[in-house]
């Protein structure tokens, strides 16, 4: 493949300014690279028509010395869960068959108002509910990083084609979601970095919802600045969104500044899992010594309901899921399965309209709110949201980051942990409480397991500290220095 | 007065509650920017927010808040300074987003209290609560013999659900407290209180239980209905049907009945006899209502005079009788316009045509005051011409007559047809005199103590001044002659 | 288990989910297994604790009362199975 396919956006972005080549032949290149890598099946549907067409629009307006934003010209990726005006937008679910958006998220909107092309909307666990990308009803993404075992490796969830597409160099940067760690997991898993903001920076107008009190939008990149520089484009108010923060934005890139010193960086104890991996444990401690070798100070903090959060997240997630997918019914759009009686139509429309997975998360959804049961789980599961929040304040009364794993484990094979529902909840152990908390976080590669797969270090800090974020993780990615590109970019097949 | 229905062994009492759901009046929805206007084309009303499209997010219409805080204030309630929107989960074919966005642990208005004047006295019915809600879209169901068709137009309009305490305790009651209930959100602008375009509707949960006894027995609920007369009768068949029902040895259940006018009776709604498992919590697309003392205090200076206040205005200013205030205040078009009319006039005497006349032919012709043949201006001049003793009060009501069917003046009619009334004395003397000379038997009948004559007499000169003369004048002078 | 074979009837139900005869024990025991691992909540004391109910720590943002949206069926029924003219229809409704 072509070495554009290989650059950061940083670097591509300099190239367009400098008119060492232009967008239309960036996006071609990865035009390329999309249709060649169709086997890791990383997107629902590609747009590579409007790609070409957007990509000439761009260098109209760079011709005309106005180029729109700070992403003009740079081929990305759409994970599914956005609507796209005139796109088939299906949030992986066989239940949304066919469905058009007559309008675009605030999200991919702005994303395009910055200028960037959409390449193609990319697969996803269905309605972003799991962890491993296998419960699209498009068929499961192959990470693009594997073993000579014959396996192929989950890319991880929610996110998964997102995560895979960059990771594979299709795209320079995608779009995805977080909820648990739908972001952060599958970044780790294919070795590219993730962010998800904290909850409001993005607004969900126009964004699939999974569980609207968590679901947050992010950029999956190949580097921290990149990053900031996607985050900058998707970021920022918006009226339609009445949980949308009025925050101002902050120039996100200007905040990698590489200068840490005096920087307190706190280490969980709670995080350190029964029968953790010693080479996770080896990860995070080199995580540590680095971030103390350039200048900050790490400090132990206590999160003493971090073992609660899993369990909370899987009550409240489900609850608001069971409601916000209850508009999927097949009255007004997607699939409909005819049947003689209202409740029949309804009944099977959702019953094969919805996979495994999302059907098992409603019921789960709509017991934990059922009469009855409402106090014992969903109040219950908000009282402990409200002590994890607490947890994370009190630390971030004497910290300002706190470094994590971002998974107990590297990525699997397709097909494992499939047995046991709370097995693969486990992939989110470390995500979930900042998902809880709203908290803005950010995943970044550190090296590689055992077997060779890469896993990430989990960088979080207070509501709105993205700048601080996005300063540590350079300074770590730095230090770090993860260049392994995933096998299948080096592949004889290509 | 106390409703009692005769059962074979004992005396029923009945006890409602209402539940009465009104539309909140404003140019947009409650969570979106669609219209709300009545008689749209259909589904051309709707917001991608309306339709429930995947990543729709609702944002909340402030002035639907204060429209719910006038009608609480109105409502003597508390208001709430924290109020919490919960979704209420069913599916139902014109609910698009599969769940109702409502209030429920925290309503927006809290108790309250609606005075009703009831022929025996006065009575004090409890608001329980006052929540926000967004209405549902139309399911119609007799265009096609298989389907049902969904207008959207009216998914999202704000509608304010209003709950009484179960205080009611006849069908005339439930009446009076709907009309109440009618008027006083008329008079503080929160909805226009039209039941026939469904503006308001309501709900009655209904239950019976032995004359003297203060047992709540099961109640049933019954839905929909959008006429006070409607809400009446419903009442009175379903109380007598539980009575029925518990007198045959059987038991009432729970349940949603509707009330067929047709037929003039309630039955079990039984698409709706699913257990009904809401699944209520705080909608996560939205935050908690806080508002300030100071929004409510603004809202509270602005608000009109109310039914209750007007009345006791009426009795005093104007010198109406209660019963008269009663019927004035009622409606705020009338009350505005018998004020139209009683300023500055003889204002029992604006009253009296208001109430007896202009109702009458109102009535007569099935129309609402604001649609009045007569404007209240007219009226007044009508008023004017009486106390000016232009006019008697017989011929003005000729008058009258002839301005609904032309809508002419009244000064105008008077001279016209040369109305006005003599009270040139020497004029109405030639009358009595000749009436006097004309009947010589009446008058010795008169003076042989027939004092009762003195009415035809009476008669008798208005017939030759065809009604014209003063009566007053005439009485007068016909006393002096016949007493002689 | 936490949750018996007509529970997850009566759910599916109120989900409005079809669930096969045969699938139902094997969901009964998967759904018993995550309610059994959340149950471990239980060991937390939250007697006194507030329930969460927002996440934005802000006041909610209002829309002033403006038509702004709306007239455009076209776009609303444009993905509707099975539209009629300028509705969306569904089996017939019994009440």
């Amino acid at each position: 493949m072509s070495e554009l396919t290989e650059l950061t956006i940083a670097e591509a972005r300099d190239g367009l300014v400098n008119r060492k080549f232009s967008s239309v032949e960036l996006t071609d290149v990865h035009i390329r690279a999309v249709e060649a890598a169709r086997d890791l099946n990383a997107f629902v549907t590609e747009t590579l028509d409007l790609a070409i067409e957007r990509a000439k629009a761009s260098d109209d307006r760079r011709a005309k010395g106005k180029p729109a934003g700070g992403m003009d010209g740079i081929p990305i990726a759409v994970k599914d869960l956005f609507c796209t005006e005139g796109v088939l937008t299906t949030a992986s679910s066989h239940i949304l068959d066919g469905f058009i958006p007559p309008y675009e998220s605030t999200v991919s909107q702005n994303l395009r108002d910055a200028g960037s092309v959409m390449l193609g909307k990319t697969n996803m666990d269905e309605f972003a509910m799991g962890s491993a990308n296998v419960t699209s009803f498009y068929g499961a993404v192959k990470n693009p990083w594997y073993v000579n075992d014959g396996k192929d490796r989950v890319p991880g969830g929610s996110s998964g084609g997102s995560a895979a597409a960059v990771a594979a160099n299709i795209s320079l940067g995608a779009a995805g979601s977080d909820t648990g760690g739908s972001i952060r997991q599958p970044a780790s898993f294919c070795g590219v970095v993730g962010m998800k903001p904290t909850y409001g920076r993005c607004s969900r107008w126009g964004m699939v919802a999974f569980a609207s009190s968590l679901d947050q939008a992010g950029p999956l990149t190949r580097t921290v600045r990149d990053a900031a520089i996607m985050l900058q484009a998707m970021a920022g108010h918006d009226s339609k969104d009445s949980t949308s923060s009025t925050e101002p934005v902050p120039n996100f890139e200007a905040s990698i500044t590489g200068e840490i010193k005096g920087l307190k960086i706190g280490i969980p104890s709670e995080y350190r899992i029964d029968g953790m991996s010693s080479e996770i444990e080896g990860l995070w401690s080199q995580g540590v010594e680095m971030l103390k070798d350039a200048g900050a100070e790490p400090l132990e903090v206590s999160l003493p309901h971090t073992k609660y959060a899993l369990p909370t997240y899987y009550i409240v997630a489900p609850a608001e899921a069971s409601s916000n997918l209850a508009r999927y019914d097949g009255v007004r759009y997607g699939l409909r399965v005819d049947a003689e009686t209202l409740d029949e139509m309804y009944e099977t429309t959702r019953g094969e309209g919805f996979g495994q997975e999302v059907r098992r998360r409603i019921m789960m959804g709509a017991y934990v709110l059922s009469a009855g049961y409402y106090d014992a789980y969903y109040v219950k599961a908000q009282k402990l949201r409200t002590l994890i929040l607490k947890d994370f304040s009190d630390a971030f009364k004497k910290v300002d980051a706190i470094l994590t794993p971002t998974t107990p484990f590297a990525a699997f094979a397709i097909g494992e942990k499939m047995d046991d529902p709370v097995q693969m909840y486990i992939n989110d152990v470390f995500t979930v409480p900042s998902s809880l908390a709203g908290l803005p976080a950010i995943t970044v590669p550190a090296g590689l397991s055992n077997e060779g797969l890469p896993l990430g270090l989990h960088l979080i800090t207070k509501p709105f500290g993205e700048e601080t974020l996005f300063c540590v993780a350079d300074v770590l990615e730095n230090l770090v220095s993860f260049h392994t590109k995933p096998a299948y970019l080096s592949k004889d097949a290509r | 007065m106390t409703y009692l229905i005769q059962g074979r062994t004992n005396d029923w009492e009945v006890v409602i509650g209402l539940e009465v759901h009104a539309q909140i009046i404003s140019d947009a929805k409650l969570f979106s920017g669609a219209a709300t206007s009545f008689g749209a084309e259909p589904n051309s009303q709707v917001s991608l927010v309306d339709a429930g499209m995947p990543g729709m997010l609702p944002v909340i219409n402030e002035f639907c808040i204060q429209q719910a805080v006038r009608t609480g204030l109105g409502l003597d309630a508390k208001i709430n300074l924290h109020s919490v929107f919960e979704r209420k989960n069913y599916f139902y074919p014109d609910l698009p987003q599969g769940y109702q966005i409502s209030q429920y642990l925290h309503p927006i208005v809290g108790e309250g209290m609606v005075r009703l004047d009831m022929p025996d006295g006065t009575r004090e019915i409890g608001v329980e609560r006052l929540h926000m809600e967004q209405d549902a879209g139309k399911s119609i169901h007799d265009q096609d013999p298989n389907r049902t068709f969904i207008d959207l137009n009216r998914s999202g309009v704000a509608l304010m659900e209003i709950v009484s305490k179960p205080d009611l305790r006849s069908p005339e009651e439930a009446g009076a407290y709907l009309r109440k209930l009618r008027a006083i959100v008329q008079y503080l602008g929160t909805c226009d209180g039209n039941m026939e375009q469904g503006s308001l509707r309501c709900d009655a949960n209904v239950s019976v239980r032995p004359s003297g006894s203060d047992e709540l027995r099961t109640r049933a609920e019954i839905k929909n209905i959008n006429s006070v007369r409607f809400v009446m009768q419903a009442i009175e068949y379903e109380a007598e049907r539980q009575v029925d029902v518990y007198e045959t040895g059987g038991s009432v259940v729970q349940e949603t009945r509707l009330y067929d006018p047709d037929r003039g009776e309630t039955r079990s709604m039984r698409s709706k006899e699913d257990a009904h498992d809401y699944r209520y919590f705080p909608d996560p697309d939205l935050l908690p209502i806080d508002l300030t003392p100071d929004f409510v205090e603004e809202i509270k200076k602005n608000l009109p005079e109310l039914p209750d206040a007007k009345k006791v205005r009426f009795i005093s200013e104007y010198g109406v009788t209660e019963s008269d205030a009663g019927i004035l205040v009622a409606e705020q078009e009338t009350a505005k316009y018998f004020e139209e009319v009683a300023l500055g006039r003889d204002a029992k005497l604006a009253a009296n045509w208001v109430i007896h006349e202009l109702f009458g032919v109102l009535n007569k012709v099935g129309k609402g005051i604001s649609d009045s043949p007569i404007v209240a201006d007219k009226l007044g001049n009508l008023v004017d011409l009486i106390s000016n003793n232009v006019i008697s009060s017989r011929i003005a009501k000729d008058v009258f007559e002839e301005m609904v069917a032309k809508g002419k003046d009244p000064g105008v009619i008077v001279e016209e047809k040369g109305l006005k009334q003599i009270t040139d004395a020497g004029e109405i003397e030639i009358a009595v005199n000749n009436v006097i000379a004309d009947n010589a038997d009446q008058v010795k009948k008169f003076r042989e103590g027939n004092q009762k004559l003195v009415g035809w007499f009476v008669g008798q000169v208005m017939k030759k001044t065809q009604g014209k003369a003063n009566p007053q004048m005439v009485n007068e002078l016909l006393l002096e002659k016949l007493k002689g | 288990m936490a949750l018996d074979e007509a529970t997850v009837r009566k759910i599916a139900k109120l989900a409005r989910i079809k669930v096969p005869e045969n699938e139902v024990p094997t969901l009964a025991e998967e759904l018993s297994k995550i309610i059994e691992w959340i149950e471990q909540l239980n060991e937390v004391d939250t007697e006194n604790v507030t329930p969460m109910t927002s996440m934005a720590e802000m006041v909610m943002p209002k829309r002033a009362d403006k038509v702004t949206d709306g007239n455009y069926p076209d776009r609303v029924l444009s993905n509707a199975p099975n539209p009629e003219g300028p509705f969306y229809t569904v089996p017939k409704v019994i009440e």
